[in-house]
């Protein structure tokens, strides 16, 4: 663990300028996974950037066109437990506290939520060669023991997943993610936010450096009625997804006017395939048309030594999420399997 | 290597207020043991994944080991020792010993603190979401279910 600096920003533009005169310098606000890995002796600001001081990014508001846009500052819980958020968007409520703890819930903010780094216990562990730590010193998790890793969109350097919860909603909901920097603003689809591995495995997101995350968007939608979240692990909460599938269903009666379906836990981003959404559009809300589509979005889907068991479990979960969906009541707290 | 120098932070602490000079990697929970000796806040952990040093930060809960004491400026801090009145227990304190809701008893002050907060949010309805929303808070010894009997009984009494 490194000492470091501790600055006080009082405006966005100053917080940038600040981020911008040293490299190693990270804004800080909830700190429940900066900390983490500054405790692992893995991340070592020169300073940490307090942004708790800057209201601009603490609300959540009504945008123009019907939808929200959550400022990047508020808190997991307070998003979750939002009376808009619950009504309109109450998928992501649900993913939200499937994910963490409620005390850190209470800490951890929406920006920093998405900049979460992947749980791979090589990737915290110094000791031994990591690509995503120490780029080309190799890849223990390929060939080592990878219950936990990729099943999708990985590459032969890396093959980490992705640990949100809250992500994997926000995939599904085609969030827009409202960034700042020195180059000045941006709108980012959250489709293009988070990456695949590829040759660069270091590389989460596709913020550019000293870039601050100020709000994000969540466009109006007709996904209120019909959702789920069901997350699958190895203890019944407080535990990361080996499996968690998002689901939201617009209906006409029996018909699907339109679906969405985000997996977390199987890739380096939350994963969608829209040909499988496609393919749900026009027809029957039933089991046989959402195991077909979970072939399509499992198009691809290599395990390794010890996770191919990931495989077949995503394509049960995409099911039973999307009759769970057909009636969220059947849900249990903390995205549990209905009883 | 020159290190930036330690600042004056203030807070309250059940209720008294303290101005400590502090560098900015000192976590709340250290500030807490190490400067205020308030030691009924436990390290388990010291990585977000436990519970025990779960305090109360202007009536939340938070984990004491995640928070730099720097960004508390201003803030008050309830702990364990914080809790009573006088010599009469908080009644989770003493549902806590009426039910035997511990073992050795290092989480016990982690799961008090939390369970406080719990039950100011109000969103537990029932003890599966009780079970729920205090899972971030482990217990080693496996005192799991009279933890939650004496919530329970606190949280019914409440209602």
């Amino acid at each position: 663990m490194n000492n470091f600096d501790y600055l006080q920003p009082q405006s966005v533009s100053e917080a940038v300028d600040q981020a911008g005169t040293n490299d190693s310098n990270r804004f800080i606000a909830g700190g429940t996974n900066l900390l983490d890995l500054w405790k692992y002796d893995l991340l070592h600001p020169a300073a940490l950037i307090d942004i708790n001081q800057l209201p601009a990014l603490n609300s959540i508001t009504e945008t123009a066109e019907g939808g929200l846009r959550l400022g990047a500052l508020c808190t997991n819980a307070a998003t979750a437990y939002h009376p808009l958020v619950e009504e309109r968007y109450p998928l992501l409520s649900k993913a939200i506290l499937a994910g963490a703890s409620a005390q850190i819930r209470n800490m951890a903010t929406n920006g920093g939520n998405l900049l979460q780094r992947t749980r791979c216990y090589y990737f915290y562990d110094p000791a031994v060669p990591c690509n995503k730590r120490n780029p080309g010193s190799g890849c223990p998790a390929i060939g080592g023991y990878n219950r936990m890793h990729a099943i999708l969109g990985a590459s032969d350097q890396c093959i980490a997943v992705f640990p949100s919860d809250m992500c994997v909603a926000l995939a599904a909901l085609n969030a827009v993610v409202l960034v700042t920097g020195q180059q000045g603003d941006r709108s980012i689809p959250f489709a293009d936010f988070h990456r695949l591995p590829g040759d660069q495995p270091a590389l989460d997101n596709t913020l550019l450096p000293g870039e601050l995350i100020t709000a994000i968007d969540l466009p109006p939608n007709r996904f209120a009625t019909n959702y789920s979240y069901l997350k699958l692990r190895d203890r019944h909460s407080y535990a990361f997804a080996l499996v968690s599938v998002a689901t939201a269903l617009d209906l006409d009666g029996d018909t699907i006017r339109e679906a969405r379906i985000a997996l977390g836990g199987v890739a380096h981003k939350p994963w969608r395939n829209e040909l499988a959404e496609q393919f749900l559009q026009g027809k029957a809300a039933i089991e046989a048309n959402f195991a077909a589509a979970a072939d399509i979005l499992l198009q691809g889907a290599q395990g390794y030594q010890h996770n191919g068991f990931k495989i077949p479990l995503a394509k049960k979960a995409i099911i039973r999420n999307s009759l769970m969906a057909l009636d969220p009541a059947s849900q249990l707290p903390g995205a549990q399997p209905s009883a | 290597m020159s290190y930036p120098a330690a600042r004056p932070v203030t807070f309250s602490v059940n209720g008294v207020s303290h101005t400590l000079s502090l560098a900015p990697w000192v976590t709340l929970l250290d500030a807490l043991r190490e400067r205020l000796r308030l030691t009924g806040t436990k390290k388990g952990c010291d990585h977000g994944q436990c519970g025990a040093c779960t305090v109360l930060c202007n009536d939340q809960r938070i984990l004491s080991c995640m928070t730099l004491a720097v960004m508390k400026q201003g803030a008050a801090i309830t702990t364990i020792e914080g809790i009573a009145t006088g010599d009469t227990l908080h009644p989770l304190q003493q549902a806590f010993i009426d039910h035997d809701a511990f073992q050795c008893g290092y989480c016990t002050p982690g799961q008090i603190c939390s369970a406080i907060g719990m039950l100011r949010e109000g969103k537990a309805r029932t003890r599966t979401e009780v079970k729920e929303l205090m899972s971030g808070n482990l217990c080693r010894c496996g005192a799991n279910k009279t933890i939650i009997d004496a919530i329970m009984e606190v949280k019914e009494s409440y209602e």
